[in-house]
């Protein structure tokens, strides 16, 4: 898979975003890492011009809540509807239903084990091959727990 | 994926009437391998290569705003090793070419190596191709200049561009490697850092700077910007030189038929047989060469 590690809106923090992009590397994704600080729209032409599969999106700022789904409309706008995106960082369980609704298939805390983000990407796999909605623009009911 | 020759043409048309989405889409069909046809053209193409850490992402970013604001459009194809283990890799360069996330006049797209036996990458001359003919006034082939398969790399653009740091003596390593004969232009950056004009000078002389085929070797600073825009008057000024096309040619040539001959069907079994004692090295050559005539020339 390509997958896109990126860190939006104003958080410095990346150690987390690293430590994904390297543990994706090591089980055989082709990763891009866009850096700190980088804006929705931003986020999305790299998902396009880099013709990703899936977007990782790493926040501890708190700000998810308005800059996740903005992403994710974002992508659903430029037609990425079968873009796989989950998200990671400081995100209170209470925010999660949100993410959900707006497209997110996973939200992985701190603490997640590498081996529990390769299960959901094999879920997803899995999904794909039974044509059932795992993209942003599919249709929401699904997610990894 | 595979799409059909109609669904590629469709996507360079759209790709050269501007939609960069079909562009992106384009990108993987040809590294995938699949033919875009004939459609594409050849256009100003410059491979930029040297050690890990000397700043080549960083110069490249100061060469787009140089370019963009001048109203060219510049793609960048950034290429970075698959490990060998895992398959995997971390495509990290487009984070070090300063804002070129926001502007419709930069497109840069991340490449891995893939493991391509011979270390050939097939798709780069067509990529390169293709962005021409969307009318991306420049395109840029990033890689890192640590062995002979990153060499061929830069093979594939027409001007080369090799950059060293200060304290490193990469450069003059390099000479062994066979890249510097490759170069049009060196640039030695950060020089806001001691030491740079020390180790350029020293490149200088290592090039016998002076003769009147000699190398220009820039200082620059590609943080503070110093030296860029005398290195990019350089580069323009550049005309491929038919001596250094030939080697380039000549790289280019040996990927072709590394790949070709390291993605024979019956390698292994040759592999064996020279092991074993039961022919030898030219008549494996002679029979490898000889199927290949028989298969119509596809290995």
């Amino acid at each position: 898979m390509r997958i896109v590690i990126a860190k939006p809106g104003l958080d410095g923090h990346d150690r987390g975003a690293k430590v994904i992009a390297r543990a994706l590397r090591d089980g055989g994704h082709e990763v891009i890492y866009t850096g700190l600080r980088k804006r929705p729209d931003e986020i999305v032409r790299i998902v396009s011009d880099e013709d990703a599969d899936a977007l990782g999106l790493s926040t501890l700022s708190g700000a998810h809540d308005s800059l996740i789904p903005a992403i994710c409309d974002g992508l659903r706008e430029a037609g990425l509807n079968s873009i796989i995106v989950f998200a990671g960082g400081i995100i209170p369980e209470r925010d999660r239903a949100i993410l959900f609704q707006s497209g997110v298939r996973a939200v992985f805390g701190p603490g997640t084990l590498s081996a529990s983000i390769f299960d959901f990407l094999a879920t997803i796999a899995e999904r794909q091959r039974e044509g059932e909605p795992v993209g942003v623009g599919e249709g929401t009911g699904w997610h990894w727990e | 994926m595979a799409l059909g020759v109609t669904e590629i043409g469709n996507l360079l048309d759209s790709a050269r009437s501007g939609n960069r989405r079909s562009l992106a889409r384009l990108l993987t069909a040809i590294e995938s391998g699949q033919d875009p046809g004939s459609q594409l053209r050849a256009g100003w193409t410059l491979g930029v290569t040297g050690p890990p850490g000397v700043g080549k992402s960083t110069l490249i970013g100061r060469m787009i705003e140089h370019w963009t604001s001048k109203g060219e459009s510049v793609a960048v194809l950034a290429v970075d090793p698959t490990s060998p283990m895992t398959g995997g890799a971390i495509l990290a360069d487009r984070l070090r070419m300063g804002s070129t996330d926001s502007t419709d006049s930069v497109f840069v797209r991340s490449l891995a190596t893939r493991n391509h036996p011979g270390g050939l990458m097939p798709c780069l001359g067509k990529m390169t191709r293709a962005l021409s003919a969307c009318g991306w006034s420049r395109v840029i082939i990033e890689t890192v200049g640590s062995g002979q398969s990153e060499i061929r790399v830069v093979a594939f653009a027409d001007r080369v561009l090799l950059i060293d740091g200060p304290d490193r003596g990469d450069i003059i390593q390099a000479e062994k490697a066979g890249i510097l004969e490759l170069a049009d232009v060196i640039a030695i950056n950060k020089a806001d850092l001691p030491n740079a004009q020390t180790a350029a000078d020293a490149v200088r002389e290592a090039m016998g700077a002076g003769k009147p085929q000699s190398i220009k070797v820039h200082l620059v600073s590609a943080i503070e910007g110093a030296g860029v825009s005398e290195l990019i008057s350089d580069l323009d000024s550049c005309e491929p030189r038919s001596s250094r096309n030939t080697l380039r040619i000549r790289e280019r040539l040996i990927a072709s038929w590394d790949s070709t001959l390291l993605s024979h069907p019956e390698i292994e079994s040759y592999l064996g047989k020279i092991g074993d004692g039961s022919i030898t090295v030219d008549e494996a050559i002679r029979d490898i060469v000889y199927s290949l005539v028989e298969g119509g020339g596809e290995p």
